[in-house]
C-alpha cells in the first residue's frame, strides 16, 4: 500500500484501477545553424498553419463534449500562438540569428513559460502550464508527430499524470475517468477544471514515485482531503465506498432541487425553461430541471442542404424532442432565416441588410408553401405533446393573420384526411422588431402568447449590428428603451390574458431575475446550465420587491445605471 | 503622446474575456500601446501581445497606464477607457 497527500482540486471520492497516462510529447530540441532562413521561416509558417487548425478542431470538440468555459482555453491557445511579440521574437531568431526554427521556438516560449512561472498570483503563475503547452504542440507540428494516445483508456479508471494539458485531457473518453491524480498542478490547473466540470474527484500536487505505483492498481482518490491510496487494505476501500454514497447522495440533493418549482417568498409561480437547438440539448435541458422547452431552433432542419427535408425525417426529428420532453410543454420557433445564409432551394439570396431583410415570417407573402410544410410535420408530430408554435420576426400584423390562415388550412386538410394531429397547440409569435413589442396590444386578440427575444430587440431598438465589434459595446438589453418595451409587451399582453416569456440571454442572468420577476414576466427560457441557479435565485426574491426593483429601473436613464443597480443588488 | 490611467474593477482582472476584448479593441486602431501596472511597477508591455500584458498579471483593484502613439493614439485610448469603464460588459 502506498498513500500520499496532495492538494483537493475537484470534490467527491472515487475509487478504481489506476491508468498511467504518459503523453506524446515533441522530442528533443537541438539549436542548429540553417543555411535558408528564409525556407526555415517558411517551414514554420506551415507548422503555425496546423498547429491551428488542431486547435480549432480541439475547440469544437471540447464545445461539443465538455462546455464553453473549457473550448475558451484553446481559443486562448491559439491567441498565444498567434502573439505578436513571441512572434517577432521567432521571426528574429530564425531570420536574423539563422536559428532553426524548433530552437526558435523553444528558446522564445521557454523564456515566457519561466517568466510567467516567477509571477506571484497563482492564476497568472498557472499560464506557464498553458504556454508549454502551445509550445509542445508547435514543436509536434514541426517534428511531424501525430497527437494521439499512446494507449486508449480501456475500463473506467483513475487516471495518474505528471500533468494533464486541455490537449491531453479532451482526448479521454470522459465516461471512462473515475478521477484525475498528478504530479504537478494546482487547485486552479486545466486538471481541476475539467474535473469539476466532468463531476469527478481530482487531486493535484501529488508528489507519487513512478516507480512505486503501476497501471490497474487499485487506488482511492479523495477529493476533499487530498488523500490517494494505492493498493488500500480492505477495510479502508468499505470506508471509502460509504463515505461516497454519503457524497452522492448529497449530490442527489442539490440535483432534486433543481427540479423544485420557481416559485418567489410570496408565492409568485414562474416557468423556468431551456433553449435549445436540437435533440442533445433537450436531454441536457430535461437534466438540469427545465420544466419545458421555451425556444427550439429548427433552422438545423433546413441548412446545408440543396431541398427540402422530407416531411417523415422532420416528424421523426420533433417526435424525439418531444418524447425526451415527456409532456413538458415544447415551444417551436418556425423557421428564422435570412440573407446573411445562402440557401438557394429556399430563395434566399445575399443582401446588403440581411437583419432588415427578407427572413423569418417575411416569407410567408413568397413562400408560403414552406411554412406550411413545416406546420404539417409539427401537428403530426405533436399528438400527445403539449406544442407551441411561435413565429419569428414579426413587425405587424398582416403577416400573423396570414400565418394562422395557413395554420388553419393545413389543420383543417389533415383532419380532412383522418390523420391524427396534435390537438393541443397554442399559436404566439416573438417581440424582437420594436414595432411588434408597440402593437402587442393588437397582436394580442390573434395569439395566444408571446416571447421576447431580447438579443434581437437590443439590435433593433438601439440600432447596433451585435456582430460589429467597434458598437457592440452599445448593444445592452438592459438599456432603458430596452426595458420599457419589455414593459409594454407585458402589461399589454396581461391585459389581453395572454403570457409571456423572454428567450434572449438576459433570462438566464441572475443579475435581471427581480427587474424581469417585477415587470411580471411569465416564463424564463435560457440555456440549460443557466437554469438551476436562476431558479434559486427567483425563491430568494420576492414579488413584490421585484416590482420595486423593476420600477426603479425603468426610471434610469442609461444602460450603465441600470447594471451597477442591479449589481448592488447581487447577495455578496 | 496622449496617456491614460484606469483601474480595472473586473473580478477576473485582465486575463481570460476582459484580456482578449482589450487585445482586440487595441488591434481596432493604428496605434502603438504600451501598458504599464503602476500598482507592482511593473511595464511597458505591447497592448497587442496577449501573452507580455498577461505578465503584467494585473488583478482586480489595480491601476493600469496605458500610452499610445501613432494616428489613432487618442480613439484606441478612448476605446479602450469606454471597455474598462463599462468593465467589460460588453458581452454580457
Amino acid at each position: 500500500m502506498r498513500r500520499y497527500q496532495g492538494i483537493p482540486a475537484s470534490p467527491g471520492i472515487g475509487y478504481g484501477p489506476a491508468w498511467i497516462y504518459h503523453p506524446v510529447k515533441a522530442g528533443a530540441v537541438s539549436m542548429e545553424r540553417v543555411n535558408d532562413p528564409q525556407a526555415e521561416w517558411m517551414r514554420l509558417n506551415a507548422a503555425m498553419n496546423l498547429a491551428r487548425r488542431q486547435l480549432l478542431a480541439l475547440e469544437e470538440k471540447t464545445l461539443k463534449d465538455i462546455g464553453e468555459a473549457e473550448a475558451a482555453i484553446f481559443q486562448a491557445h491559439r491567441e498565444f500562438l498567434d502573439d505578436v511579440e513571441m512572434m517577432n521574437d521567432i521571426k528574429n531568431a530564425i531570420l536574423c540569428r539563422n536559428l532553426n526554427a524548433e530552437a526558435a521556438v523553444k528558446t522564445t516560449f521557454d523564456e515566457a513559460a519561466a517568466a510567467f512561472a516567477e509571477l506571484d498570483d497563482p492564476y497568472f503563475k498557472a499560464r506557464a502550464q498553458d504556454i508549454k503547452d502551445v509550445a509542445d504542440r508547435l514543436l509536434r507540428c514541426l517534428q511531424g508527430k501525430e497527437e494521439g494516445l499512446t494507449e486508449a483508456l480501456s475500463q473506467p479508471s483513475i487516471i495518474i499524470a505528471d500533468d494533464l494539458t486541455p490537449s491531453d485531457t479532451v482526448q479521454f473518453d470522459k465516461t471512462k475517468i473515475l478521477g484525475l491524480c498528478t504530479a504537478k498542478g494546482g487547485p486552479t490547473s486545466h486538471t481541476a477544471i475539467l474535473a469539476r466540470s466532468l463531476g469527478v474527484p481530482a487531486v493535484v500536487s501529488v508528489a507519487f514515485d513512478y516507480n512505486e505505483i503501476e497501471n490497474d492498481t487499485l487506488t482511492i482518490l479523495d477529493g476533499e482531503n487530498g488523500e490517494v491510496v494505492f493498493g488500500p487494505a480492505l477495510d479502508e476501500l468499505e470506508t471509502a465506498k460509504e463515505k461516497r454514497r454519503l457524497w452522492e447522495a448529497e449530490r442527489q440533493a442539490l440535483l432534486s432541487a433543481k427540479n423544485q418549482p420557481a416559485a418567489t417568498l410570496d408565492g409568485h409561480r414562474v416557468e423556468v425553461v431551456a433553449n435549445i437547438g436540437g435533440i442533445e440539448d433537450a436531454e441536457k435541458a430535461v437534466e438540469m430541471g427545465a420544466e419545458g422547452v421555451g425556444l427550439f431552433r429548427t433552422e438545423f432542419l433546413y441548412l446545408d442542404r440543396t431541398e427540402l427535408l422530407n416531411l417523415d425525417e422532420q416528424i421523426f426529428i420533433y417526435k424525439k424532442v418531444m418524447d425526451i420532453l415527456d409532456g413538458r410543454p415544447l415551444v417551436v420557433r418556425t423557421l428564422d432565416i435570412g440573407g446573411d445564409k445562402s440557401v438557394p432551394y429556399l430563395g434566399l439570396k445575399e443582401e446588403a441588410n440581411p437583419f432588415l431583410g427578407w427572413r423569418g415570417i417575411r416569407m410567408i407573402w413568397e413562400r408560403p408553401d414552406i411554412l406550411a410544410n413545416q406546420f404539417e410535420a409539427l401537428l403530426l408530430a405533436g399528438v400527445n405533446a403539449d406544442l407551441r408554435i411561435m413565429l419569428p420576426m414579426v413587425s405587424g400584423v398582416q403577416e400573423v393573420k396570414r400565418a394562422r390562415e395557413i395554420f388553419d388550412e393545413v389543420r383543417s386538410r389533415l383532419t380532412a384526411q383522418g390523420k391524427a394531429i396534435a390537438s393541443k397547440v397554442q399559436f404566439g409569435i416573438m417581440i424582437e422588431v420594436p414595432s411588434a413589442a408597440l402593437l402587442t396590444g393588437h397582436l394580442a386578440p390573434i395569439v395566444d402568447f408571446f416571447s421576447i427575444g431580447t438579443n434581437d430587440l437590443t439590435q433593433y431598438t438601439l440600432a447596433v449590428d451585435r456582430t460589429n465589434d467597434r458598437v457592440a459595446a452599445l448593444a445592452s438589453p438592459y438599456n432603458p428603451a430596452v426595458l420599457k418595451l419589455i414593459a409594454i409587451t407585458i402589461e399589454e399582453a396581461h391585459k389581453n390574458g395572454k403570457w409571456v416569456g423572454l428567450c434572449g440571454e438576459l433570462a438566464g442572468e441572475k443579475m435581471a431575475v427581480p427587474l424581469l420577476l417585477g415587470m411580471g414576466l411569465d416564463e424564463f427560457s435560457m440555456a440549460a446550465p443557466n437554469i438551476p441557479g436562476v431558479k434559486q435565485t427567483i425563491r430568494q426574491w420576492s414579488l413584490a420587491r421585484a416590482k420595486e426593483v423593476a420600477q426603479q429601473a425603468l426610471s434610469m436613464g442609461s444602460h450603465i445605471e441600470v447594471i451597477n443597480y442591479l449589481k448592488s443588488l447581487l447577495p455578496n | 503622446m496622449p496617456e491614460i490611467s484606469l483601474t480595472i474593477q473586473h473580478d477576473a482582472g485582465l486575463h481570460a474575456r476582459p484580456l482578449a476584448q482589450f487585445v482586440k479593441t487595441v488591434k481596432l486602431y493604428n496605434a502603438d500601446v504600451q501598458v504599464y501596472n503602476i500598482s507592482t511597477g511593473k511595464g511597458p508591455a505591447n497592448g497587442a501581445s496577449p501573452v507580455k500584458l498577461m505578465l503584467l498579471s494585473v488583478t482586480k483593484g489595480q491601476t493600469i497606464r496605458i500610452v499610445s502613439e501613432g494616428p489613432d493614439s487618442q480613439q484606441v485610448l478612448d476605446a479602450l477607457e469606454r471597455l474598462i469603464q463599462n468593465n467589460f460588459s460588453s458581452e454580457e
